[in-house]
């Protein structure tokens, strides 16, 4: 049994533990010593992912492929900057507990474990690893009602969702008779044997794992948890499940069921269609900046989907790319929301963003060059997000998806050009508190990446090409 | 009349069904949801349990251990968060769970 491949997790798993025990040992402020060393271990992890060797373990339960390195990468990566958001609001808002980064750990844990499932029983549990210790996160603030009833909220509706996903589970199991991803594709070979209830089975786990990437029509929670559950979370729920259940949903859809995309193309692009729309259009009307950004992802994954829509490695590349992008994006945007501060307290209208441009003219570059990049407006990196996935959807005849694409966008620059223009051509109310170092530094270093990432595309679309050749085999 | 695979696949259809509905047609009281969740995970144990010995493959019994234990976990993280709701708004109607909206 070649269990060394799974280091990295097992890392990852002792040392929240050891984090777990040490804050509850240390006397005096536990909270920053245990941040500190949580994000030191995704980073250590970070490291073991990179120097670790490709292969399967533990009976093919388990596997290590460059598709799978690529979103642990990423969603490690989306978890620390998450983590470094934190550090300032928490203690603020009185939410230092050492819990949070134990949580945030073992949630990411979860994440790893679903980039590198190859069997429906590690996709099951690396997902429910990640949900339940998210729902603790998202009713962190337990003494504010916005987010014990987004906590309910998410648990309520994450839980149903756990349970369809199960249920398509158990039905793809009853008619492949195994739960490996390899010997389902062997078995569903020959698209004969694609049973009605086979196809019943992939819609229910199509269901499941879109309401983790907030695709519509399993959206309805995705603006109540934003808003209600503290900032820092919201970053966090943001980027690092997204990408994790948006791998799981590509490696589901190419590597098992692979040879039945008729059977599923249709319901992908139905489903990336009303994303692209709603987000949209829903997003036109909003005021609080929370919610505005949970249409926004509503629709990024939309667009996201349109590469899986292709079934084509182009496609599956083009899906990656757009995760790296709207990770450090999202990132960003996060961190000049979480600066967002009057006397101290947290705001959160769009509204008191107004004279930004003159009290604080780099937070609100910064913020600027997010909400254009959000828009796709070129040469920011959100432009060739769409770029990758609209290309591969023309190449693949799906022209009403890239047309559709396209004239979402177009509505999605009003939205988000007005924040712009509240920033640099609205009277001020008051001027907003200065920033922390911790979250300039941040929304710094995400503006860079996201202004100057068509300098230096070629390492991620290499690596993007080399882990979705992986999925076709 | 022998007891097949389909019938074991009907009632746990029916489960899944009933646990669905009533999520969503309970106006009642939050703990009732919690039911009905534990209800869709019986469904899928009693279709794992039935294929399983359907298909002779032990694999599937397996994994409703594993669910059994997920959902314990599950239960358990749900009434925590319905408590500390309850301490916020004094209430656990479902009809109260609307501070926002949109």
């Amino acid at each position: 049994m070649n269990w060394t491949a799974a280091i990295p997790e097992i890392f990852l798993a002792l040392s929240g533990l050891a984090i777990l025990m040490l804050g509850v040992f240390v006397r005096r402020e536990p909270t920053f010593l245990c941040s500190m060393l949580a994000v030191g271990a995704l980073l250590l992890t970070a490291v073991l992912v990179l120097g670790g060797s490709d292969g399967a373990a533990y009976g093919g339960q388990f596997v290590v492929d460059p598709f799978s390195s690529f979103v642990k990468l990423l969603v490690l990566a989306a978890a620390a900057l998450a983590l470094v958001l934190s550090l300032d609001y928490n203690r603020r808002e009185g939410l230092a507990r050492l819990e949070y980064p134990v949580l945030m750990l073992f949630a990411t844990l979860g994440m790893l474990v679903m980039a590198s499932a190859s069997n429906l029983m590690t996709l099951y549990l690396g997902l429910e690893l990640q949900s339940l210790a998210i729902y603790v996160l998202a009713a962190f603030a337990r003494d504010t009602l916005r987010s014990s009833e987004a906590g309910l909220k998410y648990f309520v509706l994450g839980a149903l969702a756990s349970g369809l996903l199960l249920y398509g589970i158990s039905l793809v199991y009853g008619f492949t008779g195994g739960v490996g991803f390899a010997g389902m594709a062997q078995a569903l070979a020959d698209p004969v044997h694609a049973s009605p209830g086979l196809i019943a089975g992939i819609v229910f786990i199509v269901a499941g794992l879109a309401f983790k990437i907030s695709a519509v029509p399993f959206h309805m929670w995705t603006p109540d948890v934003y808003e209600g559950a503290p900032s820092p979370v919201t970053a966090f729920l943001a980027t690092a499940p997204k990408v994790a259940a948006m791998a799981l949903l590509l490696r589901v859809m190419v590597t098992p069921f692979g040879h039945l995309l008729g059977s599923w193309q249709l319901l992908i692009e139905l489903v990336s269609i009303a994303s692209m729309v709603l987000g949209a259009l829903a997003a036109i009307g909003q005021t609080n900046i929370k919610r505005l950004m949970a249409y926004s992802s509503i629709g990024h994954m939309g667009y996201a989907l349109i590469g899986l829509a292709c079934g084509t490695p182009e496609g599956i590349r083009g899906v990656l790319v757009y995760l790296v992008i709207y990770v450090f994006m999202n990132a960003g945007t996060f961190a000049c929301i979480i600066a967002m501060r009057r006397r101290g307290l947290a705001v959160e209208k769009i509204a008191d963003l107004g004279g930004l441009g003159r009290s604080d003219p780099g937070l609100a570059l910064a913020m600027a060059v997010f909400m254009f990049s959000m828009a796709g407006i070129p040469p920011m990196s959100g432009f060739f997000g769409k770029l990758y996935v609209f290309l591969p959807a023309v190449q693949s005849g799906l022209w009403t998806l890239a047309v559709i694409g396209v004239l979402t966008s177009v509505v999605g620059a009003y939205y988000y050009l007005r924040v712009v223009k509240v920033m640099y051509f609205d009277p001020g109310v008051e001027e907003l508190d200065a920033p922390p170092a911790s979250l300039s530094v941040l929304a710094t270093g995400t503006a860079l990446f996201t202004t100057l990432f068509f300098v230096f595309p070629g390492p991620f679309i290499g690596a993007a090409q080399a882990a979705a050749r992986v999925l076709f085999g | 009349m022998a007891v097949g695979l389909g019938h074991y696949l009907t009632v746990g259809a029916i489960l899944l069904v009933m646990g669905i509905f009533g999520i969503f047609l309970n106006r009642k009281n939050v703990i009732v949801i919690l039911m009905s969740i534990e209800l869709i995970l019986l469904a899928v144990n009693l279709n794992f349990v039935a294929f399983s010995a359907a298909l002779g493959d032990l694999v599937g019994q397996v994994f409703a251990m594993f669910v059994l234990t997920v959902a314990a976990a599950e239960a358990a993280i749900g009434l925590a968060i319905v408590v500390i709701y309850f301490r916020n708004r004094g209430s656990i109607e479902v009809e109260d769970v609307t501070l926002m909206k949109g």
